[in-house]
């Protein structure tokens, strides 16, 4: 197709990766490539594996037991699931937006400060631009800068969302997940944060699951659509919402499927 | 293979009544070209008239189409084979709009002909329009079959029009140059000759989209209908 994506470096490679919660298979042998600075949508109807599939980027999984993994997931070319890799600098570099916003009861400034100040960082100038550029590029600074001291609790829903970001933002991560960041918002904060995406695109790797199709067919690069823990076809976004090659994919996203 | 049929069933009925919709507007504009064609070839004024008094029902089908195609792109968000299908329907009705214009040409030049005495009989005129009716046919029923082969065949089919339009063109020249009284009746008559002409395109055109409707690959401005896709 005309004007497609230019093969960009991967940050992330998904490879064989098989998952079980217990004895019930929630992903399997799924092979991926997450490229750099390029949007990544995960689509699929309920209980498909894309949210767990999000979720091993980060080995957020490995919070529940009985989760047993095989197959490998390659940052930079090497596995992230090696015994020595500290899980917590994993999760600095790979950082993750949920689905409903959780600020830390606690004012809007030490939201963004909070894992800065974790990583080391103690001057309070420095932490002062590090809450700016991070709010600016959340797209909040202009609504919350003359109330940064002031609760994070009483921001709006979408606010808090775009505060999560800033606060995901202000580690410096490179890869950042999306899980669902826009289903608890209207139309109106929806499209703050769809354009943010568009933005923060320039600088960060994305990987975002959403129900909404056209969301993803909006903010994404390249689209995989999942169905029963398989990964059934992915693909330049513009080629799986015009022209899928997989009749399952075209049922799915042309409302067909059940 | 049909598609199965969408979750929300109102959509799929929707997009039934637009396909039922530009069949329609298909059957009429052939119907029209094939009495504009006869009103010319019969010498009838009256046929003529009332063809061109019946675009307006032509205009009106492409107005219609076209607000219920908008109003399922807005309303439906449709993706893939559905988006395909929405798209081509919308280029299809401007296409068969203007093959239905076509018609109404050939009457008006069919009226100013039949105030002259004829210049000769119609032969490869009513077989010009034979072919361009049949390609038209042929490509509203790739639409709705979704059959690409029958869509390369009428874009094939396109060919031994032109080279039609260019036999009766030479033909009459030669009427020109023996008879220069003959200029105006030749003239119109080559014009009638590029409306057939114009409507096979439109056809073509229609066939071209269904094959990207079909296949989602474009195969227009290739020169050449493509052999295999």
């Amino acid at each position: 197709m005309a004007g497609a994506v230019v093969p960009s470096r991967v940050v992330l490679e998904v490879a064989d990766l098989s998952l079980w919660y217990g004895t019930s298979r929630a992903l399997s042998q799924v092979s991926l490539e997450i490229p750099e600075k390029q949007v990544t949508a995960f689509i699929g109807p309920s209980g498909c594996g894309k949210s767990t599939l999000l979720r091993c980027f980060n080995r957020l999984n490995d919070l529940i037991d009985e989760v047993r993994i095989e197959g490998d997931i390659l940052h930079e070319g090497e596995s992230i699931y090696r015994p020595e890799v500290d899980v917590n600098s994993l999760r600095k570099r790979v950082g993750m937006v949920f689905q409903k916003s959780n600020p830390f009861p606690k004012s809007i400034y030490e939201n963004v400060a909070y894992g800065c100040r974790i990583h080391g960082i103690k001057k309070k100038v420095d932490l002062d631009d590090i809450v700016e550029k991070s709010l600016t590029s959340a797209a909040l600074w202009t609504e919350v800068k003359d109330r940064l001291h002031a609760s994070a609790l009483g921001l709006s829903g979408g606010q808090q969302q775009r505060l999560c970001i800033a606060r995901a933002i202000a580690i410096e991560p490179e890869v950042m997940l999306l899980d669902e960041p826009c289903s608890a918002l209207d139309p109106v904060a929806t499209a703050k944060i769809e354009d943010l995406i568009h933005q923060l695109k320039e600088s960060y790797t994305i990987v975002i699951v959403t129900h909404n199709m056209q969301q993803a067919a909006r903010v994404s690069d390249q689209t995989a659509f999942m169905y029963l823990g398989e990964l059934i076809e992915t693909g330049d976004t513009r080629d799986i919402f015009t022209t899928p090659k997989n009749r399952q994919t075209e049922d799915y996203i042309t409302g067909r499927f059940g | 293979m049909r598609p199965k049929p969408h979750i929300n069933r109102h959509y799929d009925g929707l997009l039934e009544e637009l396909r039922r919709r530009v069949l329609e507007m298909g059957g009429f504009v052939e119907k029209q070209i094939a009495d504009a064609i006869h009103a010319l070839v019969e010498r009838d004024s009256k046929e003529a008239e009332l063809v061109i008094e019946r675009d307006h029902i032509v205009n009106r089908m492409d107005v219609e189409i076209d607000e219920m195609c908008l109003n399922l792109l807005a309303l439906h968000q449709p993706a893939a084979r559905d988006l395909r299908f929405i798209t081509t329907a919308m280029k299809i009705n401007a296409d068969l709009e203007r093959a239905g214009d076509m018609a109404e040409n050939i009457c008006e030049r069919a009226m100013e002909l039949g105030q002259e005495p004829q210049l000769k009989p119609y032969v490869d005129l009513p077989r010009m329009a034979r072919m361009a009716q049949e390609m038209l046919r042929d490509s509203l029923n790739s639409f709705v079959r979704e059959d690409v082969e029958l869509a390369l065949k009428v874009c094939r089919d396109d060919d031994a029009v032109d080279a039609l339009l260019e036999q009766i063109f030479r033909e009459l020249i030669s009427y020109m140059v023996e008879d220069p009284a003959s200029i105006s009746r030749a003239m119109r008559i080559i014009f009638v000759s590029k409306y057939l002409e114009r409507v096979s395109d439109h056809a073509t055109n229609i066939a071209e989209m269904v094959v990207f409707m079909v296949k989602g690959k474009s195969i227009r401005h290739l020169g050449e209908p493509p052999q295999e896709l």
